[in-house]
């Protein structure tokens, strides 16, 4: 996961064919798209609905009704994959959000300030890096309660150090360039070249930064919710179905296999279409296939 | 050397300092009083405020803040609440489970990603390469909590192989301890596998690109020696990196892991005091799980220094 900072100068078709002829892209793109969808869909329309409970038909294996088969309460498994999604995608995205409003900010100011501004930026960073997101959700979830809002706060706030180390190592690179140099010269302040000509430079970075730490924040989410500190019951998320499943992994494995699989392919997803963005944008990369 | 040695160990103690007052704070700003909590509902006022005294809650915050920290330091936790016993002994008791499957998460971790990333790197875009970094980009997206369900699954239920959850404890002998702690570390260990081979492979590639690699292939080594010798070493600034910051993620991969095997670490005991709101506990495992963080990023930066001769000379 080691990005480069070279900025490349093309224009948007080009971009666009590369995007088509890359295979990491394209495959990342088909899943992530997929799962957007059938998150919206969700909404609108299940195979059964997840609020009603059939104990006569719990513990049913896959079946052309059921193709997921039904968990302990007689619900459809595909049914809650679904509404499990906008849950996960929810959670992850705020959480993005959370790391790359404060995290930018403050990796952009430490570059563009240096000195002691920068050491004070690095320091914090350090001290929210040794608190693993799992433990600071747990310290969280220990004052305030358990549940989605908690595991959102834990794993936005372990995002902004992420964040800001990469907005301030690709502000630094882009420093030293002679365009910053002429907008200095033309009177500029620091904060308005930071707004004007290092952010927008920088976006890409951001971008490839951003699905890697979704990815990350799917697998946080539903990591938490399985030790029942994120997500609540009824709502229905993939962690939660998954420490459901953990008891009646005899009589009904498919409880814990497919939300499993949901989850890897999402994360699977959104890292090829990471690696593929970063392949896109990077000539560096390129050069080495 | 020294100067460097010295800053990134002031940076360490600076980091430690201040996630001591983060913990502190937080148990600062948790609702209830813990020494209500200990006398129940039925407590008067002065028996509750005779307790609080004893515990030291009445005391001004600089100077409770000091008394903790220097428990700390001495290793005196505190009581548990719950336990009534001191925190030490429990976490002394449960870290001869966390600890060990750390450790040989790690290790598996890191023979399974060595190799792996070699490999891949020496078969640069053939299709040994593809189908590895394809498993890898797979193990990535795997939880480590559903995969140890799945190996539960496959090894303990289907094919009776090993158990499925338990600790017998260190006393019941070697290796029926280091048994129940097998599927456990396989599952912590294979997807961070996953996440080293690919960084170690894409070390390696950037390094193979250098010009010192084609001197030395130039002068007719051959291309194993130049692998292991120069290329490697010259890869393992990053590698070590990651692999400090994967054992923080397996010292809290282990709090979710011990719970799916039903394991008596440190996890558990967070998780159990938790519940019980023995935040006491809940404060000292997360102290001692960050101060193991702060150490190991620590002797990661000064393996730099050992690997890098750069680091070394100067000043």
């Amino acid at each position: 996961m080691t990005l480069r900072f070279d900025i490349p100068e093309e224009n948007f078709a080009d971009i666009l064919a590369k995007a088509f002829t890359n295979r990491s892209f394209l495959a990342g793109f088909v899943i992530t798209a997929l799962v957007a969808v059938i998150a919206i869909v969700s909404f609108f329309w299940t195979p059964f609905d997840v609020t009603r409970l059939i104990i006569a038909d719990k513990t049913q294996a896959p079946s052309p009704a059921h193709w997921f088969g039904t968990d302990h309460f007689g619900r459809d498994i595909l049914s809650m994959i679904m509404v499990g999604a906008r849950n996960s995608i929810a959670v992850a995205l705020v959480a993005v959000g959370i790391g790359m409003g404060i995290g930018v900010p403050l990796g952009a100011f430490a570059a563009a300030r240096g000195g002691i501004v920068d050491e004070a930026v690095m320091r914090l960073n350090d001290l929210v890096f040794a608190f693993p997101a799992l433990l600071s959700a747990i310290m969280i979830t220990a004052i305030f309660g358990p549940g989605a809002l908690n595991a959102i706060i834990a794993i936005g706030i372990f995002n902004i150090p992420v964040f800001a180390r990469v907005a301030r190592a690709g502000a630094l690179a882009i420093w030293p360039r002679e365009f910053i140099l002429a907008a200095r010269a033309a009177g500029k302040g620091k904060t308005l070249i930071t707004l004007e000509h290092v952010l927008p430079n920088i976006v890409t970075l951001l971008l490839v930064q951003g699905t890697i730490q979704f990815a990350l924040g799917i697998l946080a989410e539903a990591g938490l919710s399985y030790v029942g500190l994120g997500t609540q019951p009824p709502m229905p998320s993939w962690g939660r179905m998954l420490f459901d499943a953990q008891t009646r992994m005899v009589a009904a494995p498919w409880m814990a296999i497919f939300p499993g699989m949901a989850i890897v392919v999402t994360v699977l997803g959104l890292n090829l279409l990471g690696d593929g963005i970063a392949d896109i944008l990077d000539p560096k990369s390129r050069r080495q296939r | 050397m020294t100067a460097y040695l010295l800053k990134r160990l002031a940076i360490a103690l600076i980091t430690l300092v201040l996630a001591s007052m983060v913990v502190f704070a937080v148990l600062e700003i948790i609702p209830g009083d813990p020494a209500r909590l200990m006398l129940g509902m039925n407590a008067s006022a002065d028996q509750v405020d005779l307790l609080r005294n004893q515990m030291g809650l009445n005391a001004p915050l600089a100077s409770r803040y000091l008394h903790w920290a220097g428990g700390l330091l001495s290793l005196d936790f505190g009581r548990s609440y719950t336990y009534s016993v001191p925190v030490i002994d429990l976490v002394r008791e449960r870290v001869v489970v966390s600890l060990p499957l750390a450790l040989i998460a790690l290790a598996l971790s890191t023979i399974i990603a060595i190799p792996v990333g070699l490999f891949s790197a020496g078969r640069h875009g053939r299709a040994g390469d593809t189908i590895a970094m394809g498993a890898a980009q797979l193990g990535v997206a795997v939880p480590n909590f559903w995969f140890a369900l799945m190996l539960i699954y496959l090894f303990a239920v289907w094919l009776r192989l090993v158990p499925a959850g338990g600790f017998p404890g260190w006393s019941a002998g070697v290796w029926p301890a280091l048994k129940s702690l097998f599927l456990p570390a396989i599952a912590l260990a294979l997807p961070q596998a996953a996440i080293l081979a690919r960084v170690t492979r894409s070390a390696l590639i950037e390094v193979l690109n250098e010009d010192y690699i084609r001197t030395a292939r130039a002068k007719g080594l051959p291309y194993r020696a130049v692998l292991w010798r120069h290329a490697l070493r010259n890869a393992m600034i990053p590698v070590l990196t990651i692999l400090g910051l994967q054992f923080a993620f397996l010292l809290a991969g282990t709090i979710i892991i011990e719970n799916v095997f039903y394991l008596p670490g440190l996890g558990r005991l967070v998780f159990q005091a938790i519940t019980q709101r023995d935040l006491i506990v809940v404060e000292s495992v997360v102290m001692l799980l960050v101060a193991a963080v702060i150490a190991v990023n620590l002797l990661v930066d000064l393996s730099y220094a050992v690997v890098d001769p750069r680091l070394r000379s100067r000043q």
